[in-house]
C-alpha cells in the first residue's frame, strides 16, 4: 500500500499539512469556511513537531501490526480492506484511550467534542493523494509505495 | 534605535475576509514581519521590513496577502528620484558603502530587447526539429587550427592531438555560485541538475562540498583570487578549471564573504577557519599581466596533467577585445565574460550600477577581435551576465558566444523573487543563506528539477528557433550575426555589435 | 488442517486474523460457552452505565465469521480436553477433532469463601450476561445502594456504571489504597480525591467478612471491622484468575499460575496453543512468566499463536502491564512499573504533580532505559513513552527533556526517530 512518508530533511514548519488536514475533515471542506464558520474546528490529523530549526509532520503510520488495533477494546480501530489504511470508527468508539496509550509515534488524538473519540489520519479516505501530502510546498511529504513495513510493528 | 527617515518600500494588504489567521506567513517570515495575537486571534504585519520576496504571498492557502509597492510618492524629480534621496538617507544613517544583492537593476540599455532573430521563407526551407534532428551539443575548449588524418586499414585517423573538451549537451551552464553565498541545498539541485541535462555547473570560489564530489563530471571548479578550497584532490574531481579574475556585478574589487555565513561545513570546505570573513583579494597577486596569467594557466594544467579545460572568468570591461585576445594567447581552453548585468551575492550598489558594460556588446567585441587576428579557434567564449531567456542564447550565440552562463535564471528557478537582499543571509527561498531554519526550505530534488525543467524548455526553444532559420545545429548560429538586426539603435551601437538596422536587407 | 478455537474474545479473534494472515482456507471452528458473537468485555460497564447499548456491543462487525469463514458452536459448552487425541468434547454435542488448537478460555472472577455469596443481589461482573442480570436486578429492585468489593479496574468500572445510574456506591479494597496495582501512592490518593468527590464511600485495608440477607436477598454487608453497610447490590471485582478448569491432570499441560506457554504460545502438548488471560506469558520487564490479563496483550497473544498454527512461525516478544482508564472522567494511563520494584536494581524516578489541575505524570527509570509511566489527566501522546518502555530505548541522551511539555518524537535520537518515522526499507 501507499505510504505517507515524512522527510524531516525538507520540512520547512509552515503547518499547511495540518491546516489542509483540518479542512479535509471540516464539513465544508472550504478553507475559509472552515475556519470562519465552523466551530469547533475540526481537529488536524497531523502534527508538526518542532524543535529549533528541525521540524516534522507526523501521522498514524499505519502499521503493518497495528498496536492500535490489538488494543482496541471496542473493535472500532481497524484496517480498511480496500485501502490498507488503519481507521477509526468514530461512531463505534468509546474513548477508552487505548489506542493513545500504545501508539508509539503519539499519533492518536482525543477529540473531546461531541461524541469522545480518537481521532487519526484516514489518509483522507482513499483520495488519491492525503491533503496533507498534496499541499506540502516542499516534498517533506511524498506519497509513495512502501517498501517495507515500518518500525510499528511490536517485535 | 535612532529616528529613521527611511520609509517602507513596501506594504502588505491583508484581506481580512480570507485572513484564517493559521500562521503560515508568521513561520515563513525570516524578517519577522508578521505577528500573530492569539487573544485576538488576529495577525498583524510590520511592513517596514518587508523586502518583497513574496514568501508569504506565495504560501498563503487563503491569497490573502498582497504586496505592494508603498504608493508614497515623493515630489516627482526626474534627477532626484526616490531611490537616489533613499540611498542618501540610508548613507547618511549608516556612514558606509551600499551593498546590493543581484545583478543591477538600473534602466540600462539591454541590447538584447534591440535585437531580432531571423526565419526562413520560400527561398530556404525551415526544419522541423519534431521530425529532423537538431544538434545542441557543444564542445567547449580550444579547437586546432587544422586537422590533420591518415588513411590506415581501418577507414581515416584523426592525427591532430586536440586539446580536451568540455561536452554541453545544450549550450547552457550554470553561473559560478560558491557554497557560502548559497545554500548546500542550492549547490546540490544545481550539480544535479547539470547531471541530469548534461551540462556544467560552477563552484564559485567557494570550494567543493565533499559531498558533492560524485557529480564532479559536471563540475567546473574555480580558482579565484582568495583560493579557498583549492586543493589537488580539488582540482581533479572537476571535469574544467576556471580562474577567476573578475565579476560583472563588481568589476575590478574582490568578494566578501561575512563570518556570519561561514558555518562549520563552509569552514572545512573553503578550508578557512569557521565565523571568520572570507576575503577574496580584488586582484590575484600573483597575476599582474598576461604572463603571469600563462603561468597560473600552466601550472593548473601541470597539475591536473592537462586532461581538463582549464578557463578564465573576467568581467565585461571597455578594453575587453585586447583583454580577451591576451588571454586566449596565454593558453586559456575558454573565456567566459560576465556583463554588466551579472548578478552577485554582494556588491557595493554603486559599482554594480556603474562598472562595466553590457554583455552583447562586449562578447561581440571580443568575437570580432579573434576572427580578426585568426584566433577564433583557440578559444571558447561563454557568455554571461543576465542570460534571462532562450532568445537572448540565440542572440549572443549569433553574436559569438558558444555558450552561456545562467545565474539569476537559475535562482529563480529555485524560488528567488530577486528581492536583492542576498548578503543579509536571510533569503527566505533558502538560497542564499546558510541559515538552518531557511536552507531546508529548498528540496534540493525540488530544485533540481526545476532546473533541469528550465534547461529542458530553453533547450526546446532554442530547437525551434534554429529550425525555423533553417539551421540544424547551434553551431552554425555562432557568430551567424546576419540572423540578427537591430531595432532602436544607433549607427555606433549596430557597428558595435556589428549588426545591420532592421530592414536594411 | 482443522483449526479450533476454545473462546470467543480477544485472544480468540487475535487468532482468527493471524492464521487468516496466512491461512486463508483451512477451516477453523470457534467453541464458546457465551452464546453472544463476538463482544467486547470491556463494554460490559459502559452497557450497565448506559452509555452504550446493546447493539454496539459487538467487538468485530457482524458478517466477521462469514468473511473470515469461522464456523461457529456458540452457547456451547467444552466438557474435557484430549490433547492425545487431538479432539475436544463438547456438552451434548461430542466431540470436536482438531489439528490445531488454540486455548483461550480467559479468566475467571475470583470470590472469596465468605458467607453470604449465594444470596440474590450478589454478582460477579465480568461477562455481558452478568451486565443483564445486574440490570435486571437494579431494574427490579429498585436498587439504591451497592457495596463493590474491590478498587482495581473492574472495580472502577464497576463504580462508573452503578454512579451513572444514579446508584450511591461504597466501595471496599484490601489494599491500603485505590488501584493500588496500576497507580503509585499519589495517584491512588488523587484517584480517591476524584471518587470521593463524585459522592463514593471508600473503605481501605478492609473487606467484606460477610453479606447478610433478607428474604433471600442482600441488605447489607459487614465489614471486617465490625462496620455495617446497608445495599440492595453486591458485585465482586476483586479481579480474574487464569481459567484453567478444562485443563486434564496429566495429558501434559503444563499448568502454572495460568497455562504455561513458550514464545510461540504453544503449551506444552503438541499442536495445542493458548493466549489471553489464562496463560502466564513472558512479562519482559520482570523478565518472568505471569498471567497478566490485559485487552491488549490478549489479542497479540492470540493473534502469535494464530500465526503458529497457520504454519508461520512467529515469536511473541513479550508484554508488559499497561492500562488505560478514566476515574469519573478523569483519563489516567498506567503502563510498566509504577513504583520501582525492590529486586536490587537502581531506579530513577522523574514526577511532576500539579495539584491545581489535578494532572500527575511519573516516569520510572532503571539505568537508562524506561521501565514505567503513570499519567493521570494528562495523557496526549503517552504512547510514545510505552514505546520507549516496549523497545528499551536509551533514553540518557534526552532524559532531561521527558517530562517537559513539548516532549515528542522529535526529542528521540535522530537514528531511533528515523526508523520509527521511515522504517527500514525506506531510505532517507
Amino acid at each position: 500500500m501507499k505510504q505517507i512518508h515524512v522527510n524531516e530533511e525538507y520540512c520547512i514548519g509552515c503547518r499547511l499539512c495540518e491546516i489542509h488536514c483540518s479542512v479535509q475533515h471540516s464539513r465544508s471542506k472550504k478553507i475559509i469556511k472552515a475556519f470562519k464558520e465552523e466551530a469547533p474546528r475540526a481537529l488536524a490529523r497531523v502534527l508538526v513537531e518542532e524543535e529549533g530549526p528541525l521540524s516534522f509532520a507526523m501521522q498514524c503510520r499505519h502499521c503493518e501490526d497495528a498496536p492500535c488495533i490489538e488494543a482496541c477494546i471496542v473493535g472500532a480501530m481497524h484496517r480498511d480492506e480496500e485501502t490498507g489504511a488503519v481507521l477509526c470508527d468514530e461512531d463505534h468508539c468509546v474513548g477508552c484511550w487505548m489506542c493513545v496509550m500504545v501508539c508509539p509515534f503519539g499519533a492518536i488524538q482525543r477529540n473531546l467534542v461531541g461524541n469522545k473519540a480518537a481521532s487519526k489520519c484516514d489518509l483522507c479516505l482513499g483520495e488519491k493523494v492525503p491533503a496533507c501530502v498534496a499541499n506540502c510546498p516542499n516534498e517533506a511529504l511524498t506519497f509513495i509505495e512502501a517498501a517495507n513495513s515500518n518500525g510499528g510493528e511490536p517485535q | 534605535m535612532t529616528f529613521s527617515m527611511l520609509t517602507p518600500e513596501f506594504r502588505i494588504e491583508r484581506d481580512q475576509e480570507r485572513c484564517i489567521a493559521c500562521q503560515v506567513c508568521v513561520r515563513q517570515c525570516a524578517n519577522d514581519i508578521h505577528d500573530y495575537e492569539a487573544d485576538e486571534d488576529w495577525v498583524y504585519s510590520d511592513h517596514s521590513r518587508c523586502v518583497g520576496c513574496h514568501r508569504c504571498v506565495t504560501l498563503c492557502p487563503t491569497g490573502a496577502l498582497t504586496v505592494r509597492e508603498n504608493p508614497l510618492d515623493f515630489r516627482r524629480n526626474a534627477n532626484w528620484t526616490a531611490t537616489r534621496l533613499r540611498d542618501i538617507y540610508k548613507q547618511a544613517e549608516t556612514g558606509g558603502i551600499l551593498l546590493s544583492g543581484m545583478g543591477s537593476d538600473q534602466a540600462h540599455p539591454i541590447y538584447f530587447d534591440h535585437l531580432l532573430l531571423n526565419a526562413s521563407q520560400v527561398t530556404n526551407p525551415s526544419i522541423d526539429p519534431l521530425r529532423e534532428p537538431m544538434e545542441l551539443r557543444t564542445y567547449i575548449g580550444r579547437k586546432p587550427d587544422r586537422l590533420e588524418v591518415s588513411r590506415g586499414p581501418g577507414g581515416l585517423r584523426l592525427e591532430t592531438q586536440m586539446a580536451p573538451q568540455l561536452v554541453l549537451e545544450t549550450p547552457i551552464m550554470f553561473s559560478a555560485m560558491s557554497y557560502g553565498s548559497i545554500s548546500y541545498n542550492a549547490c546540490l539541485s544545481l550539480a544535479r541538475a547539470a547531471q541530469r541535462s548534461g551540462i556544467m555547473y560552477n563552484t564559485g570560489e567557494g570550494g567543493l562540498h565533499r559531498d558533492l564530489y560524485e557529480y564532479g563530471s559536471y563540475t567546473i571548479a574555480q580558482v579565484a583570487s582568495g583560493r579557498f578550497g583549492v586543493h589537488s584532490e580539488y582540482l581533479e574531481t572537476a571535469a574544467a578549471l576556471e580562474i577567476k579574475i573578475g565579476q560583472g556585478a563588481k568589476p575590478g574589487i574582490g568578494g566578501h564573504l561575512p563570518g556570519e555565513k561561514v558555518s562549520a561545513d563552509v569552514s572545512r570546505t573553503r578550508m578557512i577557519p569557521e565565523g571568520t570573513d572570507a576575503l577574496s583579494p580584488a586582484p590575484h597577486h600573483d597575476i599582474y599581466s598576461i604572463e603571469d596569467l600563462s603561468q597560473l594557466i600552466n601550472a593548473l594544467k601541470e597539475a591536473t596533467d592537462y586532461k581538463k579545460p582549464v578557463g578564465i572568468k573576467i568581467a565585461a570591461v571597455h578594453n575587453i577585445a585586447p583583454i580577451a585576445s591576451g588571454i586566449a594567447r596565454a593558453g586559456a581552453d575558454y573565456i567566459a565574460i560576465d556583463g554588466l548585468r551579472g548578478g552577485t551575492g554582494a556588491a557595493p550598489t554603486i559599482i554594480r550600477n556603474n562598472v562595466g558594460i553590457p554583455i552583447e556588446l562586449a562578447i561581440a567585441a571580443v568575437d570580432t577581435r579573434l576572427r580578426q587576428e585568426g584566433i577564433r579557434n583557440q578559444v571558447s567564449l561563454i557568455a554571461a551576465g543576465s542570460i534571462r531567456n532562450s532568445g537572448d542564447v540565440m542572440k549572443i550565440v549569433a553574436l559569438g558566444a558558444d555558450a552561456v552562463y545562467i545565474g539569476t535564471s537559475a535562482l529563480v528557478a529555485m524560488g528567488c523573487h530577486l528581492c536583492q537582499k542576498c548578503y543579509t543571509g536571510k533569503c527566505n527561498w533558502g538560497l542564499a543563506t546558510q541559515d538552518p531554519y531557511l536552507t531546508k526550505r529548498l528540496n534540493p530534488e525540488i530544485g533540481s528539477r526545476r532546473l533541469a525543467n528550465l534547461i529542458r524548455a530553453w533547450s526546446l526553444e532554442i530547437k525551434e528557433m534554429l529550425g525555423g532559420m533553417g539551421i540544424n545545429a547551434i553551431e552554425s548560429l555562432r557568430s551567424n550575426r546576419d540572423h540578427l538586426r537591430g531595432v532602436g539603435l544607433n549607427q555606433g551601437e549596430l557597428d558595435a555589435l556589428g549588426v545591420k538596422a532592421a530592414g536594411m536587407g | 488442517m482443522k483449526h479450533v478455537i476454545i473462546g470467543n474474545s480477544a485472544a480468540a479473534i487475535g487468532c482468527v486474523e493471524g492464521i487468516r494472515r496466512y491461512d486463508p482456507d483451512n477451516p477453523i471452528t470457534i467453541v464458546a460457552d457465551e452464546p453472544h458473537s463476538t463482544y467486547s468485555r470491556p463494554l460490559i460497564s459502559y452497557l450497565l452505565g448506559g452509555l452504550v447499548d446493546e447493539s454496539r456491543m459487538g467487538y468485530r462487525p457482524a458478517d466477521f465469521y462469514e468473511k473470515q469463514r469461522v464456523e461457529t458452536l456458540l452457547g456451547v459448552e467444552v466438557t474435557h480436553i484430549f490433547p492425545e487425541r487431538r479432539c475436544i468434547s463438547l456438552a451434548g454435542e461430542g466431540a470436536l477433532a482438531y489439528d490445531r488448537l488454540l486455548i483461550a478460555t480467559g479468566g475467571k472472577p475470583f470470590v472469596p469463601p465468605i458467607p453470604g455469596t449465594n444470596l440474590q443481589g450478589v454478582y460477579t461482573f465480568v461477562k455481558w450476561e452478568e451486565a443483564r442480570k445486574i440490570a435486571r436486578h437494579i431494574e427490579e429492585t429498585g436498587t439504591r445502594s451497592a457495596v463493590v468489593i474491590g478498587a482495581g479496574l473492574i472495580g472502577l468500572k464497576t463504580i462508573e456504571a452503578l454512579l451513572a445510574r444514579g446508584i450511591k456506591v461504597t466501595v471496599v479494597e484490601l489494599a491500603d489504597r485505590v488501584l493500588s496495582t496500576i497507580f503509585d501512592a499519589t495517584g491512588s490518593r488523587l484517584a480517591d480525591l476524584i471518587l470521593r468527590r463524585e459522592g463514593v464511600e471508600v473503605r481501605t485495608q478492609t473487606t467484606v467478612s460477610e453479606i447478610i440477607g433478607r428474604g433471600g436477598r442482600v441488605d447489607h454487608v459487614v465489614l471486617q471491622d465490625g462496620e455495617r453497610v446497608n445495599c440492595d447490590l453486591v458485585i465482586f471485582a476483586i479481579g480474574v484468575r487464569p481459567n484453567t478448569g478444562l485443563i486434564p491432570a496429566n495429558a501434559g499441560i503444563e499448568v502454572g499460575r495460568g497455562i504455561r506457554v513458550d514464545a510461540r504460545m504453544q503449551t506444552t502438548a503438541p499442536d495445542v496453543y493458548a493466549a489471553g488471560d489464562c496463560v502466564e506469558a513472558y512479562d519482559k520487564l520482570t523478565e518472568s512468566h505471569r498471567p497478566l490479563p490485559i485487552w491488549p496483550l490478549a489479542y497479540r497473544q492470540g493473534h502469535v499463536a494464530g500465526c503458529n498454527m497457520a504454519g508461520h512461525d512467529r515469536e511473541y516478544d513479550g508484554g508488559f502491564p499497561m492500562n488505560s482508564i478514566s476515574v469519573c472522567d478523569v483519563p489516567t494511563i498506567s503502563v510498566g512499573f509504577i513504583e520501582p520494584p525492590d529486586d536490587g536494581d537502581r531506579y530513577e524516578i522523574l514526577d511532576d504533580y500539579d495539584r491545581e489541575t489535578l494532572t500527575y505524570k511519573k516516569l520510572i527509570l532503571r539505568g537508562h532505559r524506561l521501565v514505567g509511566a503513570l499519567f493521570i489527566n494528562e495523557i496526549d501522546r503517552a504512547g510514545i513513552y510505552t514505546g520507549l518502555i516496549r523497545d528499551q530505548v536509551d533514553i540518557s541522551q534526552f532524559k532531561d527533556h521527558l517530562l517537559s511539555g513539548s516532549f515528542g518524537l522529535i526529542s528521540l535520537p535522530k537514528d531511533y526517530r528515523k526508523h520509527m518515522v521511515v522504517g527500514s526499507g525506506i531510505e532517507v
